[in-house]
């Protein structure tokens, strides 16, 4: 399994933890007072856990790019991997902050992750679509 | 990767991207209204990254890598794989129209698109879903 894959896949765990941690705490009386847990929840299982994962096992399982760079330009595996958890950690960080009192500050960050998780999907489709192909 | 995962996968990934980008907006508008009527595309961010994305890719896969049969039909009959591709797609496309529209009866026909492809992919598929050396 490539190095990548496995940062993939334990932090794909880590979010899985997380989130199940989270939907306790989300029963506890007055956690859904505040108005970012729950997306933050959702968003860990789907993007944390289940995403990063089809992420980690796709890059490591899909055909190869080519004898020489078999799972193309593995860097740009990296950079996926960055964004996608800088940007979802912004938003577990600021999405319940901003529920509670929103600022400026908290403003930011969430249009920020928003864009960081974004370009991670973007990033990671550029290189993968020339593996999605026949044998 | 046979030709018809090939389809599924890569109508998952557009899927990716027009999920991810409804998500965006939505995450964005939260911190900064841009516009109420964002909201409006949580319908299609679901659709999109759930059906779209998740399940289709699964679809794509299964199909890859489900136990093969011998003989001429490996994959057994591919037909109802590839009303499957077709339906669910057009499916989520008719759930999302109604979300940027406001038509509900597109919502009914879609999600009954989706129901109709996923039955007829399970069919296609049931049989592949046997032990090591069965023949059916």
């Amino acid at each position: 399994m490539p190095t990548l894959t496995r940062w993939f896949l334990k932090a794909a765990l880590v979010y899985l933890i997380l989130a199940l941690a989270t939907g306790i705490f989300l029963v506890l009386p007055d956690a859904n007072s505040i108005a970012g847990y729950f997306p933050v929840y959702f968003h860990m299982l789907t993007f944390g856990w289940l995403t990063q994962l089809i992420f980690g096992i796709a890059l490591w399982m899909f055909p190869r790019y080519s004898s020489a760079r078999p799972r193309g330009a593995e860097w740009l595996g990296w950079v996926t991997f960055i964004l996608l958890n800088t940007g979802l950690i912004l938003r577990i960080v600021f999405e319940p902050l901003h529920g509670a009192a929103p600022s400026h500050l908290s403003s930011w960050m969430l249009v920020i992750s928003a864009f960081l998780q974004w370009l991670a999907g973007v990033v990671f489709v550029a290189n993968t679509w020339k593996r999605v192909k026949e044998k | 990767m046979p030709r018809l995962s090939v389809y599924f996968v890569r109508a998952s990934l557009i899927h990716l991207l027009l999920g991810f980008t409804a998500g965006g907006l939505l995450l964005a508008n939260k911190g900064i209204m841009i516009s109420p009527a964002i909201w409006g595309l949580l319908p299609a961010h679901i659709e999109f990254a759930f059906i779209g994305w998740m399940v289709q890719l699964t679809m794509g896969i299964a199909f890859w890598i489900l136990p093969r049969f011998s003989g001429d039909a490996p994959r057994g009959n591919q037909r109802w794989s590839w009303l499957a591709l077709v339906s669910i797609n057009t499916g989520i496309a008719l759930v999302v129209l109604d979300g940027l529209f406001g038509m509900p009866w597109l919502t009914f026909a879609g999600r009954g698109l989706e129901l109709l492809g996923l039955a007829a992919f399970a069919i296609g598929n049931w049989k592949r879903i046997k032990p090591i050396g069965f023949h059916s």
